[in-house]
């Protein structure tokens, strides 16, 4: 049967879509699994808007300071960056794996996938972090002296990069703490293999994080 | 009521208290609560911008200094914009009366998420006093007009960051509102109540949320991009560093033309929700209206850069969206002879809500109007940044979304509160706001044309006789809202109990009690007609789909 | 509801074949932007950008196989993405 709301209500009959209506309108007694599916994935359209914004400044910047832009990108960490792209592809992977466990009500495994998809999340950050020391250290930091030294358009450069892979990490730990969450509700049963919406939710919301990083990483990595 | 039968009412929303005191209201997920407490304290803030504005009015009777100096007049018109746009229009008729009105609407319960509903509010309230804060600390109140345009953002030794913050918030607030109602309207319609059966105010909303959901992120990354360029100089926006000043303005108004739709939109759904219950007779051309909302909300995200026409773009783009700028006005013209032709032969009643409904049309149009002006780029590089633009967005916002915000005030009050307000108090009130109004703003399209920039303190003195009339048009005005806003605050307390139908209406909220009961409705309805169904009333076919 | 997931359980073996799909292709972009491409080279990076993603939104975010308005949905954000865009460019490449 489809879903009732998409089509107009004529195949079924009054007193089925009363009940229906009924189960779905009174608050807090009945989960609405698509409902909460659509909740998040309009949540997921403002952080494609917040992020695409960036890059509609990136593309901008890019156009107007285009060798500077190949000059500081090639300062950047060619294995780093694939490494890491390498980690959240495989974080989504494990992480559509503990969905797809759960659906199957297989809890260890579940469990086991998540624990990994968390691991590639630690994994990114850690790798995130010596790449940024990395460039404090050699004094390339906002308004640092070395960077102030450059050309306009290299300090630019690094300021999208800061501002872009820094709110994307922003993100990626938000995500790690939201599939800890998850974690413990998978633990606990209260996500099960007849409610896992939860884990299906943050899983949008981890796999979210893998795309924008897959527009990154061409976009500040792959500059030659 | 009978003798020796007890009569088993529901209670109704505001005597049915989850916790005690205070916590019944401000720890209730109610959308019908959640939407007082959006009333009151927008009325709050709203009437914090109004003395600002009467301040910044005072300010101008004179060239020179009348009661503050320059930096102190920044601060006003920068705080009264930010107040009157980010705590009071945009959130305005949506946080009001889309939540107290929408679940109704449709024949649900409550919306589709309504503890994230009371969370709205939370950070509605937390955004606001944030926005305020800033009054109070080092650096003093921000002076950055409330566009905060970069460089000076960047640069000036006020208090930015905090503001900015507080303007953040509450955009979150708006896109949670927004992600809530699109969610509610696809899940929780009652049999029956097909998408071309809801009121138009619904189908205003929905268009609405869209905007609120895809169009606030992009302001909210500006906002974060001004923050950390200040905080941490990271070099995008500032010019000394390499950054380009127009890219701000392309994120900003990529939200900020949009959000004029978030304003407009539930109003005009508001306006057809008055106009076929005073003319008695079903909306004409129902469909149409439902798609221009739609349709308003798509081209109203193509024409953001007429804000723009003398910042510095390329010529493609000043002629490309001055033609995007011109389609936009269609859907609404639409709407407007849609309305007009619903008065036509009907039965009209003429109450406040009516009254206000045509105080809009008047200076809607003027607003639209002028608009068109603007938007034309070769007459707009010559009005731009004057007291044209001032005089244009007063008209549409406030002639427009207010004035339309005071007549849902009336037309839903008994409904909400069970108690009916003074009619003829109401009525008083309307030739002071309309006369004042127009005393004050339509000067100004006169003082724009004759080249008073805006936001400057002082003026040169041939634009003094004007100034002073535009004065005197506020204490006008600002007379009349104290009469309206006196006699709602009165009849809350000492009004008539109201009964379920006192306008013969015939959408859902009309069929339940006043004031409502705390689940809407003892039996979810079963919808068989369309919303504006007059038929039964008239004893014609009038309305029936 | 639980009728939609009872409907489609996607196998692991997919899951796989899409994640494999994706490392080939991340792969084949580190590769070619090795290559001298000049002009198209962002082309390429970004054309291959696109292709990794609608393997993600379909499979892993289940978009294929949930009902039609999600797409609806995804549609109307895009589009009103890449009008931004294009409009801003109007703007930008014209100066």
């Amino acid at each position: 049967m489809e879903n009732p709301e998409i089509s107009t209500p004529i195949s079924i009959s009054e007193s089925e879509k009363t009940e229906q209506a009924r189960h779905l309108s009174i608050p807090h007694q009945h989960k609405d699994a698509i409902g909460a599916k659509i909740g998040m994935w309009l949540f997921l359209f403002t952080e494609l808007l917040l992020f695409g914004g960036l890059f509609l400044l990136y593309m901008a910047y890019r156009l107007q300071y285009t060798k500077d832009f190949v000059v500081a990108a090639s300062e950047l960490n060619l294995v780093l960056g694939t490494t890491n792209t390498i980690i959240l592809l495989t974080s989504s992977l494990t992480m559509a794996l503990s969905i797809a466990a759960i659906q199957r009500g297989k809890k260890k495994l579940s469990v086991a996938m998540l624990l990994a998809t968390i691991g590639f999340a630690l994994a990114f950050l850690v790798i995130k972090y010596f790449e940024w020391t990395a460039k404090f250290h050699h004094g390339i930091a906002p308004n640092s002296p070395e960077l102030l030294s450059k050309p306009n358009g290299e300090i630019i450069f690094y300021g999208m990069y800061f501002s872009m892979t820094g709110l994307h990490a922003l993100h990626v730990i938000i995500g790690m703490i939201i599939l800890l969450f998850m974690l413990v509700f998978l633990l606990r049963g209260s996500i099960s293999k007849t409610d896992y919406i939860k884990l299906e939710n943050s899983g949008l919301y981890w796999h979210l994080v893998d795309l924008i990083w897959i527009f990154l990483f061409p976009l500040f990595y792959l500059l030659h | 009521m009978a003798n020796g039968v007890l009569a088993e009412r529901l209670e109704n929303y505001l005597e049915h208290k989850t916790h005690k005191g205070i916590f019944a209201w401000i720890l209730s997920t109610d959308h019908k609560r959640i939407g007082i407490l959006y009333l009151v304290s927008m009325v709050t803030f709203f009437w914090v911008g109004v003395t600002l504005g009467f301040l910044m009015k005072l300010e101008m009777l004179t060239p020179g200094k009348t009661i503050v100096d320059a930096q102190t007049y920044n601060t006003f018109f920068t705080l009264h914009g930010i107040i009157m746009i980010f705590l009071f229009i945009i959130p305005g008729i949506p946080a009001v009366f889309g939540n107290f009105f929408l679940p109704i609407q449709i024949g649900a319960k409550d919306v589709a998420f309504p503890r994230l509903n009371l969370l709205s509010w939370y950070l509605y309230i937390i955004g606001g006093l944030f926005a305020i804060a800033s009054l109070f600390l080092q650096g003093g109140p921000i002076d950055t007009g409330w566009t905060f345009y970069v460089p000076y953002s960047i640069r000036t030794t006020t208090n930015v960051i905090l503001p900015l913050l507080g303007a953040f918030i509450l955009g979150f607030s708006s896109i949670l509102t927004g992600l809530n109602f699109i969610t509610t309207v696809h899940r929780l319609r009652a049999p029956g109540m097909t998408f071309f059966r809801m009121p138009l105010f619904v189908w205003a909303l929905y268009a609405t949320a869209w905007i609120q959901v895809v169009a606030t992120p992009v302001v909210g990354i500006t906002i974060v991009l001004v923050i950390i360029e200040r905080a941490l100089h990271v070099g995008i926006f500032d010019p000394a560093l390499g950054g380009d000043p127009l890219l701000f303005q392309h994120l900003f108004w990529i939200y900020s033309h949009p959000a004029v739709y978030i304003m407009i939109l539930p109003a005009m759904g508001v306006v057809s929700e008055i106009i076929p219950t005073f003319a008695r007779r079903t909306i004409f051309g129902y469909k149409v209206i439902a798609f221009s909302s739609l349709a308003i909300a798509l081209i109203g995200y193509f024409v953001w850069a007429h804000h723009m026409f003398s910042s510095g773009m390329s010529n493609t783009s000043r002629a490309v969206f001055s033609l995007l700028t011109f389609l936009v006005a269609v859907p609404s013209g639409v709407k407007v002879f849609n309305w007009v032709a619903t008065l036509y032969k009907g039965s009209i009643e003429l109450r406040a809500p009516l009254i206000y409904v045509m105080m809009f049309i008047f200076l809607f149009s003027i607003g639209g109007l002028t608009g068109l002006v603007l938007g034309s780029l070769a007459t707009d590089v010559h009005v731009t940044d004057t007291y044209f633009v001032v005089a244009h967005f007063h008209y549409v916002m406030f002639g427009g979304t207010a004035i339309i915000l005071f007549a849902a005030l009336h037309y839903w009050f008994p409904k909400m509160f069970g108690k009916m307000y003074n009619e003829k108090l109401a009525i008083w009130a309307t030739p002071f706001i309309f006369i004042g109004f127009n005393m004050l703003y339509f000067t100004m399209f006169i003082l724009g044309y004759k080249g008073m920039p805006r936001r400057y303190w002082s003026y040169l003195p041939e634009y003094q006789t004007l100034h002073i009339i535009s004065t005197v048009g506020s204490w006008i005005l600002i007379t009349g809202l104290a009469i309206m806003f006196g006699n709602l605050i009165y009849s809350l307390f000492k009004g008539k109990p109201a009964e379920a139908n006192p306008w013969g209406g015939v959408t859902l909220e009309w069929q339940i009690p006043s004031p409502p009961p705390a689940e809407n409705f003892e039996e979810i309805p079963v919808v068989n007609h369309g919303p504006y169904d007059f038929s039964k009333i008239n004893g014609n076919s009038d309305g029936k789909s | 509801m639980e009728k939609e997931h009872k409907e489609h359980l996607i196998p692991y073996g997919t899951y796989f074949l899409v994640w494999l799909s994706l490392i080939s292709l991340t792969v084949l972009t580190v590769t070619v932007a090795g290559i001298e491409l000049g002009r198209i080279a962002l082309f390429v990076a970004l054309a291959i950008a696109f292709v990794k993603s609608t393997l993600v939104v379909s499979y892993f975010m289940h978009i294929k196989f949930d009902d039609l308005i999600f797409r609806f949905f995804l549609l109307v954000a895009l589009v009103t993405l890449a009008s931004i865009f294009i409009l801003t460019a109007t703007d930008i490449f014209f100066r």
